[in-house]
């Protein structure tokens, strides 16, 4: 049994140990390795592809984490209120989001979008007052991947904080009111506390889901690019050292987030605690 | 009449909390899928793109992607099992067998490929099963001609390597509440360590091992990376064919076809594997209400 369960562990390892390893090539190819320089590492930090990607990427996920995180929770706490087909529509709405696939969910945006936009933008030009010239073109950009991204980490951060909601002391909000705190008091000193590690969940779930996604991206991102479609296109130009050391690099701040927010759960859990 | 306007203030704030949400589903889930529902119906423009029309052309074309479509129902449930079977033998040790201080940092363990990136822990495989990896070092023993990047086998190790730690949290959570004094009563009644896992583990975990393979199926079955990192064009899914018709043939009639077929395959699959796990456990496990 053990000895299983080390093997698996080895499986899940073994993989991500070599590219950390193969990172530190000192040759100039990926296929040969020469042990060890961290020459790849400097050009890496000099690529402003590179940087641009990640750019995107980190605002990409911040900003789908925070919409999803502040529209889900919102929804969250107002779906406990409302009964009935309303309700049923609303939770059909959100299992359909998180089931059906990122690849249906990411061609039908884009072919949405660019339908839209191309209805919109002659309107848009003809009503422009400065003519049409200095008209806006609508456009896939930014916006409409964080707007994809956040349809479906929404709907998981609605899942998440409603089970949380649903194993709350309902009896403090009872007695809160009794008190005569008003809704957003209650809200704030009662309600919020209670389902924090939830929202905090969702949060963190929604920004990593948001800063891996390839397929959802690679659809609507038009002309931007994001750290997984730069990884996937350079993967497929042909595996460079350089490809090992951002792989590297993400893992390594995976893994500095991941413990990071360990140790803030585990502290906040202490502070809780010792109250 | 106090009351009455307390409620429908009440009320107020509730359609004001739902409106953002109420916005995306309407503007990014509703909208699209009806758009692709209405494409699957049309024709393609001759410069690709869609043109007006109504007729079933594109589903009575879908035949044409039928080596996408049987590949994906043969590898996603294989892949499936292969995570069920490899996943249960640990997570009965974590949850059964494991010391409680060990334990904790076997569980983060699990969880920590799941945080990082899918796409690199998918690239590393390509060079374990490139010309380079295990086929170089199965010719030191002897074994030659060995191919394994491009090939089934490939992608089904690519399955099972990045779905692994998402079918083993389930089942542990559910072997988890399992009350252990069940299994020394079993113990003490008779029962063979077989029997008290096939009569008495078995079924208490049925929920974990419901939600576990529901999860990685459903994953499974929009699967775009794995294919075409490890399988190379040669072993696709549906998700392959769909980046070929949407981003480089165009054609987005009969691509729209072929994603309604794909979504309809896979609630019908799921519809069945519920129905044969049996209704009940299902409503146990979905219900959140």
């Amino acid at each position: 049994m053990r000895l299983y369960a080390a093997a698996i562990y080895l499986f899940l390892y073994g993989p991500i140990a070599l590219i950390v390893v193969f990172s530190f090539n000192a040759g100039r190819h990926a296929a040969s390795f020469e042990c060890c320089g961290t020459s790849w590492y400097g050009r890496t930090f000099n690529n402003q592809f590179l940087l641009e990607a990640l750019y995107t990427s980190l605002l990409v996920a911040g900003t789908t984490a925070i919409l999803a995180t502040i529209m889900g929770t919102m929804a969250a706490l107002a779906l406990q209120r409302v009964r009935g087909p309303l309700r049923v529509v609303y939770d059909a709405m959100t299992y359909i989001a998180i089931i059906i696939p990122g690849i249906v969910i990411g061609i039908a945006t884009l072919v949405a979008l660019v339908t839209a936009f191309d209805a919109i933008n002659p309107l848009l030009a003809a009503l422009w007052p400065g003519g049409a010239k200095a008209a806006p073109q609508l456009g896939l950009g930014y916006a409409s991947v964080i707007a994809a991204h956040t349809l479906f980490t929404m709907a998981l951060v609605i899942v998440i904080v409603r089970a949380r909601i649903q194993g709350m002391d309902r009896s403090l909000i009872e007695a809160s009111a009794d008190l005569y705190a008003t809704p957003w008091r209650t809200f704030r000193q009662v309600t919020l506390p209670q389902i924090f590690p939830a929202v905090m969940a969702g949060f963190l779930l929604s920004f990593t889901f948001s800063f891996d996604d390839f397929i959802i991206a690679f659809f609507v991102a038009g002309s931007k690019t994001t750290l997984p479609i730069y990884i996937f296109s350079s993967i497929r130009r042909g595996i460079t050292p350089e490809t090992n050391v951002i792989a590297t690099l993400v893992l390594g701040v995976s893994l500095t987030l991941l413990i990071s927010a360990q140790l803030l759960m585990r502290r906040r859990a202490g502070a809780a605690g010792s109250n | 009449m106090m009351k009455r306007a307390g409620i429908r203030s009440g009320n107020g704030v509730t359609a004001m909390l739902l409106l953002p949400t109420t916005l995306w589903f309407l503007l990014l889930l509703v909208m699209p899928l009806v758009v692709i529902l209405v494409f699957s119906f049309g024709e393609r423009a001759p410069a690709g793109g869609y043109q007006a029309a109504f007729t079933f052309e594109q589903y009575l074309n879908l035949p044409a992607r039928l080596k996408a479509f049987t590949n994906t129902l043969t590898l996603a449930p294989l892949g499936t099992l292969i995570c069920v079977l490899m996943a249960y033998p640990l997570a009965y040790y974590l949850a059964v067998r494991a010391g409680e201080r060990v334990k904790v940092m076997l569980l983060v363990l699990v969880i920590v490929p799941f945080w990082t990136s899918f796409l690199i822990r998918t690239y590393a495989w390509i060079y374990i099963l490139g010309g380079r990896g295990i086929p170089q070092l199965l010719e030191l023993v002897g074994i030659e001609d060995v191919r394994l990047i491009n090939t089934p086998t490939a992608v089904l190790i690519g399955i099972v390597y990045g779905y692994l730690p998402l079918m083993i949290f389930p089942i542990y959570v559910s072997l988890e509440k399992l009350d252990k004094r069940l299994l020394e009563a079993s113990g003490d009644l008779g029962a063979s360590p077989w029997r008290t896992f096939l009569q008495v583990t078995l079924p208490l975990s049925a929920p974990g091992l419901v939600t576990g393979s529901l999860l990685v199926f459903i994953l499974l079955m929009g699967e775009y990376l794995i294919p075409a990192l490890l399988g190379g064009g040669k072993v696709f899914f549906v998700g392959n064919a769909l980046v070929d018709l949407f981003l480089q043939s165009r054609n987005w009639p009969y691509g729209s076809a072929v994603a309604i077929g794909l979504v309809a395959i896979m609630m019908v699959a799921i519809a069945i594997y519920l129905a044969m796990v049996g209704r009940q456990q299902a409503r146990d496990d979905v219900s959140l209400v």
